[in-house]
């Protein structure tokens, strides 16, 4: 019998589609296998007790007041952390979207070069700079603004400092993208219309920027919501966040019941305002380009 | 400032705004380097006198040597299996127009959203099991998921700025697929894939909390190594070794540079496909 040619050519396209697809197979395994499954398989954990499946593990962590006060430290300090990045970067990025081209590609890369910079060389710039005898303190006791060394490091104020320094980059790259792409010539419209600047900028500038700000911001509080490395030596031990509760529950006391029902509460968390950010600005775009 | 109905000098604020958050972002890169030369034990801000004495500490340190290797390794080893599987993944994603593919692109990118604490203890848990703990594979392995999706979003934005109907054309003139695809997409879409595969290392070669739980003792990272004796004290070999780190991606941001340039020359904004943060 004879096949009709173009239901051939059909089948042989959906071949080729497939065998095409399987090309990123590998890629989706090895993602399956070192993501995904031991991820199922920590959600898993979190819901078994010492005799099968039990709620044991979230019920310590809703009881347990210790628990509780870490979650508020680390929504708070996220929190912080979101509301002082956005204020030092909203005019930031505003300015670099009005600067003429050469200067703003300038000041660009005064964002992304630390942003390139390793996490962990900036944590510990901030260390030797918030020390008690560190640059900070010397410079605030010559001038004269405070008699004694501020404790700047080990505590809050330090993990607020080193994080706020890691998270700008991710501020201003969505919201510098945001406002260049408002036409210019609409700011200047309302203004020849009798607007002033600042009701000009207010009612319309702002708005137009206002998607950028708001995915900056879930952007921003999701990765603080995970972070560890910086929180960890900025803090010295005295700021107790999610992260590292999960690392010392799983590695000094090997409790996974424990450092696995974290482990979800924080997954959940994130993808949950994940999915707000997604609604807003898709992530592939944010990484494209700013 | 291309707006008249506002004077520099009504923006004064702005600009001095501007140089305070400048100062902010770059102060910490800016300090680290001078303070390396210093001479003594305490960290001096400026030093009193050039030294190279830290340097010598860290080139002459077994331990910091041996780390430095392994991260090297794990960061060449992550390139190498990264980037073919995540070129291999743009590309069939890109070509095919199956409806699976729709559901696969987000796959590929949830590395980037799961906290890397999460990844770290799943890794743990299942590593523990395969005896992979403390091994140069199982770190190659956990650092190329993380390091895929940059080279999938990367890769990817290279194949939209290129025509496939060239590679069609290549075929129709009698050129196998793979010939087609490697003597006329990929040298096309080549700066992408270097920039990926500079990412890639990045990526792996920065990475702590993974390795934290993943690579101990002897087959410590160097980040790994710098984290912990950053817990104990402020050493100044840190700071030499930070200021090998800052040329380390200086270099690398100026090869992605000149990488996206030679593509398109008048973007010079293609630097900012993020490094996740390190968290």
């Amino acid at each position: 019998m004879m096949v009709h040619p173009a239901e051939e050519l059909e089948a042989e396209d959906r071949g080729e589609r497939l065998r095409l697809l399987a090309l990123s197979l590998p890629s989706v395994l090895l993602v399956t296998i070192i993501l995904l499954i031991p991820v199922g398989w920590l959600f898993w954990l979190s819901f078994s007790g010492p005799d099968g499946l039990s709620l044991v593990n979230y019920i310590r962590l809703y009881e347990n007041t210790a628990y509780l006060t870490i979650f508020q430290t680390t929504f708070l300090i996220s929190l912080v952390v979101t509301l002082l990045t956005a204020a030092l970067g909203y005019p930031f990025a505003y300015l670099l979207s009005q600067l003429p081209r050469t200067l703003a590609i300038l000041g660009l890369f005064v964002v992304l070069l630390p942003f390139w910079t390793s996490t962990l060389v900036r944590t510990y710039s901030w260390l030797v700079l918030l020390q008690r005898r560190g640059l900070v303190n010397t410079l605030l006791l010559k001038l004269g603004l405070v008699g004694e060394p501020l404790g700047l490091v080990y505590n809050t104020t330090g993990v607020v400092i080193g994080m706020v320094h890691i998270m700008l980059p991710f501020m201003v790259l969505p919201l510098y993208a945001a406002m260049t792409s408002v036409d210019p010539t609409l700011v200047r419209a309302a203004v020849s219309l009798g607007a002033t600047r600042r009701h000009a900028f207010f009612t319309i500038f702002a708005p137009l920027t206002l998607p950028g700000l708001i995915a900056g911001s879930l952007l921003v509080f999701i990765y603080c919501l995970g972070f560890y490395i910086t929180p960890q030596i900025l803090g010295g031990g005295r700021v107790n966040l999610v992260s590292m509760k999960i690392l010392e529950n799983a590695t000094v006391y090997s409790d996974w019941g424990a450092a696995s029902a974290l482990g979800v509460v924080l997954l959940v968390a994130t993808l949950l305002i994940f999915k707000l950010l997604q609604k807003i600005l898709p992530v592939e775009r944010l990484l494209r380009r700013p | 400032m291309d707006d008249p109905t506002i004077t520099h000098r009504q923006r004064l604020w702005l600009y001095a705004y501007g140089i305070a958050v400048s100062i902010f972002l770059l102060a910490p890169i800016a300090i680290v380097i001078p303070i390396s030369f210093s001479p003594g034990e305490f960290l001096e801000f400026p030093p009193s006198e050039f030294s190279l004495r830290w340097y010598r500490t860290f080139f002459s340190s077994p331990e910091w040597m041996s780390a430095t290797w392994v991260s090297l390794k794990a960061a060449t080893l992550t390139v190498l299996l990264a980037t073919p599987l995540g070129v291999a993944a743009a590309y069939g994603l890109h070509v095919s127009e199956s409806r699976l593919a729709k559901s696969v692109r987000p796959l590929l990118i949830v590395p980037l959203i799961v906290p890397v604490i999460i990844i770290a203890i799943g890794v743990f848990y299942l590593y523990a099991r395969l005896a992979l703990i403390n091994t140069l594979t199982g770190l190659v392995l956990a650092h190329s998921v993380l390091a895929l999706p940059f080279v999938f979003v990367v890769v990817g934005a290279g194949f939209q700025r290129y025509d496939m109907a060239q590679e069609l054309v290549a075929r129709s003139l009698g050129a196998s697929r793979l010939k087609a695809f490697l003597t006329v997409t990929l040298p096309q879409i080549r700066p992408s894939v270097i920039s990926a595969a500079l990412f890639a290392f990045i990526t792996s070669f920065d990475e702590v909390v993974i390795a934290l739980f993943v690579s101990r003792g002897p087959s410590s990272t160097l980040t790994r190594k710098m984290f912990t004796s950053l817990r104990d004290q402020v050493s100044p070999t840190i700071a030499a070794i930070s200021t090998i780190l800052i040329l380390v991606t200086l270099l690398t941001a100026a090869l992605i540079l000149i990488a996206q340039l030679r593509q398109k020359p008048q973007r010079a904004a293609a630097l900012a496909p993020v490094t996740a943060p390190e968290a």
